[in-house]
């Protein structure tokens, strides 16, 4: 059981949230939509399993790094 | 029957020629690309409006007193292209270009097709001020192209400023078959460390920094170089808000208008419709293309010094035609790792190029003009 974090990798505005906690995901799988520059990014899962925790919301302004959710193995 | 010969005579029907309604259909083509297909709507609406305007014959729009004639000195005298440049400077953020410098390498190498085309241009039999004109097109860059046509080669002002724009369009379909050609999965796979943060301190000196170095060493880009840089200035010293906004939203727009209707003016149907026309949009093309390759080949031959290695696609992102081609690059990324956010990196170069095409602008004015 490893915990993954999944990270906005640059500056940006969420668009969508196509996860709900305790959904199960696959690697690579559109987590969220965010806008960058005016072009929206999927975010991608860096691991499969549950998700345990969003940290954004839509419409929310994040920064590089900012983490938006955990998954656990 | 006299007066209505007179009305006759005195419309626009009399003068008619077969020109005039080939151009017709071109301003319908240029609109119809940007309302249908949204190619650069904020270029080609206007122009290809102007189109009509100006091929109606005895309308006198570009009389020497006529309306567009009078817009069109804002080009004459070279005043439109830097404004626009002022507000590109305020809207540009420098800071991939700062973390990153290596990527001004990279703007440079993009501008390859720039001197492809110059000389092709050349063999063509093109004069050396008119092959510059041509060439400067695989910059991608607008307003360079039309500072650097209506001071070299006016006569072809209308070409090269069409040519441009219409490849800068269609940057989403030019560069991923040339990156695709040029690259393999594996290095289109390749993901970036993030850049590092950039403090105000060096977002403020870089402008400054940039104008001497540059505007020391090519005097004659300094119009464009300029402008650019004070209006980055008025972004990054956050005192003059309203400047910086203002420069870029109504400044920006107000200029954008008078630039695509007095592109119009050098459309007229006598002046445009040669075999040249034809030649000039190859020419563009192939600057465009060779202008990707240079910058992803650049790339490609960094990555053999370099420890951590470059996605060698962010060099096609060196041709300019901001913010577009990075997005492409983004885009392309991510087909290859979905977990791939190239667009920050591709920026650096992407910013870079447009100073790499004032440069080579420069250099072209200084050594032929």
């Amino acid at each position: 059981m490893a915990v993954h974090e999944v990270v906005f990798p640059m500056p940006g505005k969420v668009v969508s949230i196509d996860v709900e906690v305790g959904g199960a995901v696959s690697q690579n799988d559109t987590l969220a939509v965010f806008e960058a520059m005016k072009i929206e990014m999927p975010l991608a899962a860096t691991a499969g399993g549950t998700v345990k925790e969003i940290k954004a919301a839509v419409g929310e302004m994040v920064e590089a790094d900012a983490l938006f959710c955990l998954i656990e193995d | 029957m006299e007066p209505l010969f007179q009305a006759w005579e005195k419309s626009g029907l009399e003068a008619l020629t077969w020109g005039h309604p080939v151009m017709w259909a071109l301003g319908l083509l240029l609109i119809y690309l940007a309302i249908r297909k949204q190619y650069e709507p904020y270029l080609l609406l206007p122009i290809g409006f102007g189109v009509i305007l100006v091929n109606i014959p005895a309308a006198g729009l570009v009389a020497d007193d006529g309306l567009l004639r009078i817009f069109y000195y804002g080009i004459q005298y070279e005043v439109v292209p830097p404004l626009i440049f002022l507000g590109l400077g305020a809207m540009t953020d420098f800071g991939p270009v700062i973390a990153n410098p290596k990527t001004l390498l990279l703007g440079a190498g993009a501008q390859f097709g720039v001197y492809v085309a110059f000389f092709g241009a050349l063999i063509l039999g093109f004069s050396l001020p008119e092959a510059a004109s041509i060439g400067i097109i695989g910059g991608a860059d607008g307003p360079t192209t039309i500072f650097v046509t209506n001071s070299l080669a006016k006569d072809l002002l209308g070409v090269t400023a069409v040519s441009a724009y219409s490849y800068m369009a269609l940057v989403p379909l030019i560069i991923p078959p040339i990156v695709r050609l040029l690259t393999t999965e594996n290095e289109r796979k390749i993901e970036m460390k993030q850049l590092r943060p950039v403090s105000k301190a060096e977002k403020i000196v870089f402008p400054l920094l940039a104008t001497f170095v540059i505007c020391l060493l090519v005097p004659k880009s300094t119009p464009l170089m300029g402008m650019l840089m004070v209006g980055n200035l008025f972004r990054e010293s956050g005192v003059v808000k309203r400047l910086s906004e203002g420069a870029q939203n109504e400044l920006m727009n107000i200029v954008t208008i008078v630039l695509g209707l007095s592109i119009a003016t050098t459309l007229q149907a006598e002046a445009f419709l040669k075999a040249q026309v034809l030649q000039v949009f190859i020419l563009g093309l192939v600057a465009f293309v060779f202008s990707v390759v240079g910058g992803t080949l650049l790339a490609k031959l960094m990555n053999l010094f370099l420890r951590e290695k470059i996605n060698p696609m962010i060099g096609a992102a060196g041709l300019s035609a901001v913010p577009m081609a990075a997005r492409v690059i983004q885009v392309e990324g991510m087909k290859a790792n979905p977990r791939n956010y190239l667009l920050m990196f591709a920026m650096g170069p992407n910013v870079a190029g447009v100073i790499g095409t004032v440069v080579a602008a420069g250099i072209f004015i200084s050594l032929i003009g």
